[in-house]
Formats: structure tokens, sequence, C-alpha cells
């Protein structure tokens, strides 16, 4: 049997899929961590092989992967893509239990699961100005949608904002898209002192107008965006991420309310108009198993503990 | 050969397959039913009357040989007679367990007319758990010539598992593609452990893997790969689409977006596919120790996760259905399992708003009762509102289990045409889609329907595609 029925099979990413002998001594690829790179306290940077991924992918589209056998499922927005290499780029902040598993791969390993691109692309069109406001790690979910903006012709302004100079990620990447950037941090160690949302009001303020907002990060974070543009009737998408299983329609976990309407972020988004978002309740949900979390984490202190030593 | 005369084979009642006592089975997700002893096969194998109109097989989906599969359990060969299943259904042990035999097979038994009807699907189980361990060791190969040709299938459900059975069978190379990270659908995602173990589905795929059929998981046509590129890139002949309806239907009344209610599929996935049951597990599942559950629907999807729910510690359970026991659309013994286990039924009742706490979580639900009215288009009688008669039931917890959509997936695939459920319009006779060499069968085309009828689509689309494949 030939080899190209396999699709994770690297040859057929170029035309070569034809090339019978190449493909034969394939065997199946997985998704190996070609790098790792801890781009701050707790959160990391991975270039996975995933080539029919990264050949598919339009910007805003994420992918769900289990790193372990054991896993649970974890939906992740794609950073960027290199369809040459076969690569696609995640910004991971351990923090529960799966992504502290993640967290715990080396450059080498291989990820168990990874299903992608899943979920609508980023509406792309010439705009006019667009400006990006990224909190935390929503500033890599914002990334893609950024460059191919700029790509597209529009004039790029971006916010970038985290907790302090140390979870401050992704400047130079967004420093060479960006026609003009504002870095903020909460404390002030970095940048100038601030929330994203102060400096977002600010601009306003100053008189500046803007075609589009594209808004990821935390969901208050979102919410206060959203609540400032709507005085200025600046359309504004927001990239949601709520809780998720399958991440292909099936379980409905993942709604939330849009319009009024119940909507299935994973296949009906995961970016909406960010002025018809229900964050209030998103925000309940996506607390909801925040105990049953915090009772699971108390359990596997050892698997952390033994996450963290590799990761020193 | 059955030798014992037709008048004392009328004689023999019908056996009762064992099953965990309902405050045990409570307590586990181990199976339900426990099967039959080889004497008690024996003696129910006994009681068919051989008819040579064979009507139980008639009624079939895939016309199971059936007298003839049961004549051979008499003769003490089991293998014969899974042997004898196995030409027609790929899936013995699988549909010995789901199918609705009351409805179909058993629905026609002559001996069903004075007395209880051979108990055909219990048998089919027998004959399949009872040459489980033979048929392990017993690797098949394919003896048709290969034709070279590549057909892809597009999930890996019931549908797609008959499919490829027969297309494999038939010399072709055959890829399943499945987008979870496990093969068998909804048998894996939505029946339960403690009524089709997992195991079995298992020992189905490796079956298929041995014949020479590939199994690809994460790969989501449409997504990851178009259905253009199979035939452009992946060199494939024909392709069948047994993408299933897994979009969960929701009711459409305020405050379902609060916490602690789930879709029933966003339930049994946590809980059959991740496994959330098992205490090692990390995904995670709403605690529902002591908790007040209502799930909504009459289905044997309700009847699973209300089961479910009691298995994961809720005090009580309630399936709430709007119209009575009779129009419930659940198996019968699944109505009766769930009831021994302590499930309280609310008829004729219809939720009109879920109501949560300051904190989002779900507290009751307002709802009305109802009363029949005329037959609707389906036949059954339609519920009618009895004004003023609303009420409040307090609930920690829903599930809503009231069918499922189209899976959405391939909407956008050029070439595909829809109705207007978003199932796929293919031509009746061969399955065909309205894209030359792309065939659909089962959920995908139907609407929500059974494992078997799934099963015998998917038999239907090989022979269509086998045609396709020669002509084209």
């Amino acid at each position: 049997m030939s080899a190209n029925c396999f699709p994770e099979s690297l040859n057929l990413i170029t035309d070569s899929a034809t090339d019978e002998s190449k493909l034969t001594v394939q065997v199946r690829s997985m998704y190996e961590i070609v790098e790792k790179t801890k781009i701050a306290p707790d959160i990391f940077q991975f270039k996975v092989s995933a080539p029919l991924v990264a050949r598919k992918f339009q910007a805003g589209q994420f992918i769900v992967l289990r790193p372990l056998e054991t896993s649970e499922r974890i939906p992740l927005t794609i950073m960027k893509a290199d369809k040459q290499a076969g690569t696609i780029t995640l910004v991971v902040k351990a923090i529960g239990l799966s992504t502290l598993q993640l967290a715990g791969l080396k450059q080498g390993d291989q990820i168990y699961d990874l299903l992608g691109p899943l979920g609508h692309r980023s509406e792309i069109g010439k705009f006019g100005t667009v400006l990006i406001v990224g909190g935390g790690v929503g500033t890599a979910v914002s990334y893609a949608v950024a460059e191919t903006l700029k790509a597209a012709g529009n004039r790029i302004i971006s916010i970038i904002g985290a907790r302090d100079k140390d979870f401050m990620i992704l400047e130079d990447d967004f420093r060479k898209i960006s026609d003009e950037i504002f870095v903020l941090t909460d404390d002030g160690s970095y940048g100038k002192k601030g929330f994203v949302t102060e400096e977002l009001k600010e601009l306003y303020l100053e008189g500046r107008k803007f075609d589009r907002v594209i808004a990821a990060g935390p969901l208050p974070m979102m919410r206060a965006v959203v609540n400032i543009t709507r005085e200025y009737n600046t359309p504004t998408i927001v990239s949601l991420n709520p809780i998720m299983v399958d991440g292909i329609g099936m379980c409905g976990g993942c709604r939330a309310v849009v319009d009024g309407r119940i909507v299935f972020v994973c296949v009906d988004g995961p970016e909406f108009d960010g002025h018809k978002v229900d964050f209030d309740s998103l925000m309940r949900r996506n607390n909801a198993y925040r105990d049953i979390e915090a009772r699971k984490e108390h359990d596997c202190k050892i698997d952390k503990q033994i996450a963290a030593e590799q990761n020193a | 050969m059955n030798e014992i005369p037709l008048k004392d084979r009328m004689k023999i009642p019908r056996h009762t397959m064992g099953a965990q006592a309902p405050e045990v089975r409570v307590g586990n997700f181990k199976e339900v039913n426990l099967g039959y002893s080889p004497e008690m096969a024996l003696e129910e194998a006994q009681r068919c009357l051989e008819c040579k109109d064979a009507p139980c097989s008639q009624s079939c989906p895939v016309h199971v040989r059936i007298p003839q599969f049961i004549t051979r359990i008499v003769a003490g060969d089991n293998l014969g007679a899974v042997d004898t299943i196995l030409q027609d259904n790929l899936l013995p042990a699988v549909c010995g367990r789901v199918c609705p035999q009351e409805t179909l097979c058993e629905s026609k038994c002559v001996l069903g007319k004075k007395g209880k009807p051979v108990a055909i699907g219990n048998l089919e189980r027998f004959s399949a758990d009872s040459t489980a361990e033979i048929r392990k060791e017993r690797v098949e190969k394919v003896t048709a010539k290969p034709t070279g040709k590549k057909v892809a299938l597009i999930g890996s459900g019931p549908a797609s598992l008959a499919c490829a059975g027969d297309l494999a069978r038939m010399g072709n190379e055959v890829t399943v593609y499945e987008a979870l990270h496990a093969y068998g659908g909804v048998l894996v995602f939505g029946i339960p452990e403690f009524r089709l173990p997992k195991s079995i589905v298992e020992f189905e795929v490796r079956s298929l893997q041995q014949l020479g059929v590939r199994f690809e998981k994460n790969v989501i046509i449409g997504k990851t790969i178009t259905i253009n590129e199979l035939f452009k890139d992946y060199g494939v002949s024909a392709i069948f689409i047994g993408a299933g309806a897994g979009l969960p239907n929701f009711l459409g009344i305020p405050g379902e977006e609060l916490i602690g209610i789930y879709s029933a599929n966003e339930l049994l996935t946590r809980v059959n596919l991740m496994k959330a049951y098992q205490k090692e597990a990390i995904t995670p599942v709403l605690d529902f120790k002591g908790k007040a559950v209502a799930v909504f629907g009459g289905g044997n999807t309700a009847m699973d996760s209300a089961r479910t729910a009691l298995r994961m510690g809720a005090a009580k359970v309630y399936i709430i259905y709007r119209r009575t026991a009779e129009e419930m659309p659940a198996r019968r013994e699944e109505v009766v399992h769930a009831e021994e286990e302590g499930v309280e039924f609310a008829f004729l009742a219809s939720p009109l708003e879920f109501i949560g706490d300051d904190k989002g979580w779900l507290k009751s639900v307002r709802l009305q009762c109802m009363e029949l009215g005329e037959p609707d288009a389906s036949g059954r009688r339609r519920p009618v509102v009895i004004e003023g008669s609303e009420y409040v039931l307090d609930i920690n917890m829903a599930v809503i289990a009231i069918g499922n959509g189209a899976n959405p997936l391939l909407r956008d695939s050029p070439g595909l045409e829809f109705t207007n459920r978003y199932t796929l319009e293919v031509n009746p006779e061969t399955l065909e889609t309205t894209t030359p060499g792309v065939f659909a069968g089962g959920d995908i085309v139907t609407g929500g329907a059974t494992v078997i009828s799934a099963m015998g689509a998917g038999r239907r689309a090989a022979r269509s595609i086998n045609q396709y494949l020669l002509s084209h």
C-alpha cells in the first residue's frame, strides 16, 4: 500500500506527493515538538510539526490537542504557520492539568493527538486602520490576524499588555507587523504603566479613529474593550475562548450567547462581533470547573512538580 | 438440526437475560446485561420454528439470515452461527446489544403472535460473545484480487465501519478518516460503557485493520483535507461520507446558557470518550453527587444520560418528556432498566425556562403540563399546552437529549447539496450524493436513526461504490 493516505506524511505538503519511491519510506509522523521556548513564567511557545494543519491554516483558526493519551482535549489558537516547514506555532500558558502536561513535553517529544485547523478564519479585508488589543496570552491569539491584516494593506496599531515585565510576550513579533505599537504592564515594570483598555481610551480621547478593533485576551479585558469601542461605534471582533471538549460541534459545551442567540464557538466562531457577545454569562461558564480542577490539581501535585523540574 | 417437535418448541419459555441487580449496577459502569449461558442460549435457540419465509430476516435492515444462524446454535456450532451473521452484519456483538429488535426482527417472529418472540438479539449477542476468543485468533485475509482503487471513508461510526469492511473484501484500498481521537463514532462517544463495552468496538476496529483497512484519527475532512484533495492529491477514486448526526439540538428556551446544563452529547462525551467516570481521568465532569438532575427527551440517549447521571452519583434523576410513555422512542428495555435504577419519569411536561442563581448556576426549571391532541406528521399524538398549568421543579443539573442535527463540518464543501435539515441529498437507490463518486449513508443522510440502519446504508453504499469503481 502506498503511503499517501497517511495524513501526516511530510511529503504531502509539496507536489512531490506523487513520488511513490519517496513516499513508501515515510512512516507516520506524529506531531513532533520541533522547538520549545519558555517565553515567560509558565508560558511556552511551541513549534509543532503538523504539515496538513499548517498547509490549511488561515488566521483566526485553532487546533485541539491532547499532549498525552490521558489528557483532556485543549483548544489552542494557532499563532502562525510555516507551510514550507510544515509547522504551526502555539503559545500556551500552563494553568490546568493538561496544559501542565503539555508544558512538561520537551523538544523532540510527540504530542499525542492534534486536530485542525478548526473554526472559521478571520474576516480579512482592507479596512484601513486596524487596532489590535492583546492582553496576556491573548497577544498570541491576535497575532495571526494582525499579521494577515497587515499583509492585506491595513495600517496596524497594536496595544499589547501584560501583568509585568516578565510576562510581556511577543513584543518583537508585534513590532515587526505594527505601524505603531503601545506596550504596557500593569505594574509599570516595563513599557507604560497601565491596562490596555486605558491606552485604548486615551487614543480615542486623542481623537484617533479606527476602522476596526481586534481584541483577544482574558474575558474581562475583552468585555472592557468592547464597552469602550461601542461608544465610538468601532466594529470590534473578539476571539472567544470558552471551555471546549471536542471542538467539532458535537457537545455544545462551548456555547455562548451572541446577539441573544446561542452559538457554538467551535463551529460558529471562534471570532464574533464583540458588541453582541454576552460576556457575563460566558465568564460564569468558564468558571464552571474551577472547583473541580482545583481539587484535581491538588491530587496531582507530584505531576506538577515533575513538570516544573523539567521546565526549570 | 433442531429435532424438537414444533409444538414442544412453542412450550419453551423465552429466556430473560441476566442483569446486574439495579442497586448494584447504579454504583458501577460495567455492562448491565450479563448475556446468556450456553445452556440458556441452546434452549432459547430451540424455540425457533425455522420458518421458511423467515419474516424476522425480512424485517432486518441488513437481512441477517436469522433462522440459519439460530440453527447453528442449536447444533452447538456457535462459530458457524456468528459466521452466518457476519455474512450480512459486520457487528453482531454491537447489534446484539443496541439494535431495537422488538421493532425489527423480533416484531415479526411468528412465536410473538401467541407468546413471546424468540430472543433474536440475545442469541446474536451470544453467538458473537461466545466466539470472541476464537475470532481474535482468526485473521481474515482478503481473497478478492486487488483492484488498485483507493476509497476514503469519512467518519468511523457504524455506517463507515460496515462500508469499510465490504470495500476491503472487494479488494479496494480503504482508509477511514476520523476527526476524534478514537474510532467508532457514536459507539464510543455516545453509547455508554454499561450498555456497550468499548472493548467490543475496539475488537471490531482491530478486525478491520487486520483486513487491511487503514484508520487515520485527528483528520477532519473538509478542514484538514478537503474532498477535492482526496480525489486530486490522494488518488482516491470514491468517497463514502458517514459523518453522522452529531450536532446537539437545544431546547431554545431562556436560560440554556446556565452552568449545569449539558447536552446529552457533552455529558456522554465527557464520561464515555474522555472517561470522566474513572478517577484518574483528567477531563472534568460537573459534580453529580447528591444532585437533582432533569433529563429532557424520551429516546435511548435520554435513558443513557439519566442512567449515567445516576452512576455519577446523582441523588434524583427525572426524565421529562412532553408526551406519554407510549410515545417514547426509547427501547422498552432501556426504559425498564432506567426505571429499575430509580429514574423518575415526568410525562406530559414541557420546559419553558431555566432559572439560575446569581452565580449563573442552574437552580430550577419552569415547566408546563401538556395533554395529547391530534396526531402530527410523525403519527404520534401532538402534545398541547394546558393553560395555567405551570410549575417550578428544583434541579441542580439538566441534560438536553432531544436529538442531534447532521454534522455541520461538510456544509461548505463545494458540490454537496443538503436538505433543509442539513442532511445530505443522495440518490435513494445508489446513495450517491450530488458530487459524482461521493456516496453517503447513515445519520448524515437520514438524521438520527439506528446503528443497524446506518450499517445497512454503509453496506449498500459499498455495493454502489464497487459498481462505480468498475465503470470509472
